[in-house]
């Protein structure tokens, strides 16, 4: 569902998974930098600025506040945006599968059923 | 550790006239008030620096009065001849940015300028000096710079780390411009007007609180002008802090950093993280040196922690008292270092310094041109 | 294995002390029965009279859920107000063996008509027991005092004196004098008396001055920078004023202050003493050995430097005996536990970070 992520646990890890218009990713619900439960934090733009006294919102609904620091991640790429080298939030591929396909390939992922559509969404751990 | 010759010493501290000695460049109706009113019997003397107390000068740094700093000979022999000093920057620490009439505060800053132009630059040819500006009126002060920046020889802007606003805010930032168009550093030095409480905590009784809290002034000044924006608005400002110590800076790069990943969307101008921001912009003079003297291992991993062998500027504070003998280097720099804090990042930081100047070594050696 | 359930389980093995947890009022009006009736009339009359241009709010906002982690709201009220939340996400998950209890405003701290001062700690501290330390027994109070009534904060002092539950007395860092001032000696004198330390937790009020001393801030960010500040300056005024000189068992807590700091301004309040020192004649040691004598400090907000290796060489200038773990649950910048040290520590260490220290010096 757009706007809140859904919260799963793969393999005993806890995956937040995000829908931006119709492409999903998903994220560990850890925060790199002190452990926080990075998924529940607030969705938000990506706040930026041509010089003192100028704010801009870009991205709307694409980036993460981790509900403890405040740290800002991208959620497609896990990336923080203070630090794209050093911090990342761990994320995972994440496909869209039909349904048949499913259940005649090998995975073993766990998928979950999407409202929409006859689709699943598997994550790939 | 020998000073090696030919260093450009960033922080020095000329006598200051008594008033009567400043009339002769103050305009007639100045001239007149300060007769009338016996303002030229005043001493413009700044709380800061009491001129009696320990810190305010060595012993053999004094005249024989008492004053510190003596006079000009003085100053030749113990704070250039001494270290093979080749330039000096002097800050003038006169009480004319402490007054609140700021067409008087104006007028008297623009007569210390002169004054130090004739009386101490046009003398010794191995000084330069910075600027002393009005601050509370920003376009005054804006005026003054632009007047005095003409003569070459006046190579930074000064202004007090204690004032009544946090220097970092827009309404100074005319003066800001005015600096970066002029090539001129800012320079924020030690000390107070006073014009509100010294600590966020009200008053402390002692001299020596007071002078122990101006490194929390500069931390504080520092982070004013990060978080404000001022290096995203003015690119190639400079600003170097005088007689601010050190050893404050990393656990203050650290912190803001961590600070600024957590607040980014109030400051959303900051693009990098403040440490970036501070190694890029930010100077330091040498004295005084707050880490323990018999301990180099400590101020060694301060300027590693610092992560830039650019940001120290050498300097004596003359005639603060901070070291003995001709004890000015810290133990334990190498070569390397000491050249770079000596020369280099002084020419770098002061385009002023750089442009023809002439130089002349110790008595014994020859003439150099600065490169 | 999973690393967070092998993490957890270390930190169920060790049990902490955290220094500083933050309860909340349910509703402002929750502490208005411990109230006398004329106060309870004043406060819906007339108020809390601060220094600042604002009431109920404080005048730099913070970030997000006003400086709150998100995830500590419970169903009503605000976070820190209900303690089940408070046992389940914190005390309970983290393994707090003890915890102290700092109430932050509307405590009467800062508050400039003293008679009302007076009657808002007073009450803030019967609140602790009842509401708190009575229901939780891993709780601890601080006796609040508004410090600009010395008279009255000795009397608060004495009156609590003999009750266990109150660990330390909490005045504001803030205040309209720099602490080592004389006018807070006979709080200092109560302090001796009843064994307790004082402990100092950053402010979002005034006492009477700016943020810093070169001004107010314009942001924030610079706002939570300041509180470093102050501590420096709260620091160097109990020391020379001599307040150590004359209540020599005397213990400060500078509390969310950070640490970091701590080394250079020992430095140069030595290297200056050094030259100053006629001027305070009662300082007969070098600030720094005061600094070691007296001073404890919380870790929470955990510095975090590019170099984990620079922590540690903090930690150990200052002493490991002299830090004390801190969470400042539900606080938006919260230290977790498992998570918070960057930097190994030693079995040693961690035992006198996360509990010892704090027990010594709280008798706990």
């Amino acid at each position: 569902m757009p706007g809140k992520p859904k919260l799963v646990t793969v393999a005993g890890r806890e995956i937040g998974v995000f829908n931006l218009n119709g492409e999903y990713f998903a994220l560990a619900n850890r925060c790199p930098h002190a452990g926080g439960p990075l998924c529940h934090g607030k969705i938000v733009p990506l706040v930026q600025s041509d010089g003192p006294g100028s704010y801009r919102l870009a991205r709307h609904q694409e980036f993460l506040r981790c509900p403890w620091h405040g740290w800002e991640f991208d959620i497609r790429t896990g990336q923080s945006w203070c630090d794209p080298n050093s911090v990342k939030a761990r994320p995972f591929a994440v496909t869209v599968e039909s349904g048949e396909d499913l259940v005649k390939g090998p995975y073993v992922a766990e998928t979950f059923p999407v409202l929409v559509e006859e689709d699943y969404l598997v994550v790939e751990v | 550790m020998q000073v090696p010759n030919g260093a450009i010493d960033c922080d020095l501290h000329p006598a200051m006239p008594p008033a009567s000695a400043l009339l002769r460049y103050l305009p007639d109706y100045w001239r007149d008030q300060f007769a009338n009113r016996h303002i030229d019997r005043m001493g413009f003397q700044l709380t800061s620096y009491p001129p009696n107390a320990p810190l305010s000068a060595r012993p053999d740094w004094r005249g024989p009065t008492g004053t510190p700093g003596g006079d000009l000979d003085l100053l030749r022999c113990e704070a250039l001849d001494r270290f093979g000093t080749r330039l000096a920057i002097c800050n003038p620490l006169h009480g004319a940015i402490a007054l609140f009439n700021e067409d008087m505060a104006a007028a008297l800053c623009a007569a210390v300028n002169d004054w130090v132009a004739r009386e101490l630059l046009d003398r010794e040819p191995r000084l330069r000096a910075s600027i002393v500006v009005p601050t509370h009126d920003p376009h005054a002060a804006v005026a003054e710079i632009e007047r005095v920046a003409a003569d070459q020889r006046f190579v930074q802007i000064m202004l007090l780390a204690m004032g009544d606003l946090m220097l970092g805010r827009r309404l100074y930032w005319p003066i800001y411009a005015a600096a970066e168009r002029l090539q001129l550093p800012i320079g924020i030095h030690a000390g107070s007007t006073y014009q509100r409480a010294p600590t966020p905590a009200g008053w402390p009784s002692h001299k020596l609180e007071d002078y122990v809290a101006q490194s929390s002034a500069f931390e504080n000044q520092l982070v004013s002008f990060v978080t404000e924006g001022v290096f995203q608005k003015f690119p190639t400002l400079k600003l170097v802090l005088s007689e601010s110590g050190i050893t404050w800076l990393p656990p203050l790069m650290w912190r803001t950093g961590k600070l600024w990943r957590g607040v980014r969307p109030e400051v959303p101008w900051l693009d990098r993280a403040p440490a970036e921001i501070i190694r890029a912009h930010v100077r330091l003079t040498l004295q005084p040196i707050d880490a323990p003297f018999g301990q180099p291992e400590l101020l060694a991993r301060t300027l590693e922690q610092l992560g830039s062998d650019e940001m120290l500027l050498f300097s004596t504070d003359f005639p603060h008292w901070h070291f003995d003998g001709d004890d000015v280097l810290p133990g334990g720099l190498s070569d390397a270092l000491v050249r770079k804090l000596m020369i280099d990042n002084p020419l770098t930081t002061y385009p002023r310094l750089r442009e023809g100047a002439v130089l002349r070594d110790n008595p014994a050696q020859r003439e150099e041109t600065v490169r | 294995m999973n690393i967070t359930v092998r993490e957890r389980t270390a930190a169920q093995r060790l049990t902490i002390v955290d220094c500083d947890i933050h309860p909340a009022f349910r509703t402002p009006a929750e502490l208005h029965p411990f109230l006398p009736e004329r106060w309870r009339e004043h406060v819906k009359t007339f108020g809390e009279h601060v220094r600042h241009g604002l009431t109920g709010q404080l005048p730099y906002p913070r970030m997000m859920a006003a400086g709150m982690r998100v995830d500590s709201f419970p169903e009503q009220g605000p976070p820190g107000s209900d303690l089940d939340l408070m046992r389940r996400q914190h005390l309970d998950m983290n393994g707090v063996e003890v915890g102290m209890l700092m109430p932050l405003s509307r405590a009467g701290m800062e508050e400039r008509n003293l008679d009302f001062a007076g009657a808002l700690a007073r009450a803030v501290n019967d609140w602790q027991l009842e509401r708190w330390v009575g229901e939780e027994p891993r709780l601890r109070a601080g006796i609040v005092v508004p410090q600009e009534d010395a008279v009255f904060s000795v009397e608060e002092i004495e009156r609590r004196a003999d009750d266990a539950r109150f660990v330390q007395i909490l005045m504001s860092p803030r205040s309209s004098d720099p602490l080592g001032h004389r006018r807070y000696w006979p709080i200092y004198a109560a302090a001796e008396r009843a064994r307790r330390p004082i402990g100092l937790h950053v402010q979002g009020y005034s006492g009477g001055h700016a943020s810093t001393g070169s001004g107010w801030p314009t942001y924030y960010m610079q706002e939570h920078y300041a509180m470093v500040g102050n501590m420096q300056a709260v620091m160097t005024s109990l020391i020379f004023e001599g307040v150590f000189a004359r209540f020599p068992n005397l213990k400060i807590v500078l509390i969310e202050g950070g640490f970091a700091w701590v080394p250079a301004l020992s430095w140069r309040m030595d290297k200056h003493w050094e030259r100053m020192r006629k001027e305070t004649p009662h300082v007969t040691r070098p600030p720094s050995e005061y600094v070691r004598e007296h001073f404890y400090f919380t870790t929470q907000p955990i510095e975090e430097p590019e170099n984990p290796r620079d922590l540690a060489a903090i930690m150990e200038l200052i002493g490991y005996d002299r830090l004390m773990f801190s969470t400042d649950y539900p606080h938006w910048d919260f230290d977790d536990p498992h998570r918070a040290f960057k930097t190994q520590l030693t079995e040693e260490q961690r035992a006198q970070v996360f509990r010892d220290n704090a027990k010594a010096l709280y008798a706990l």
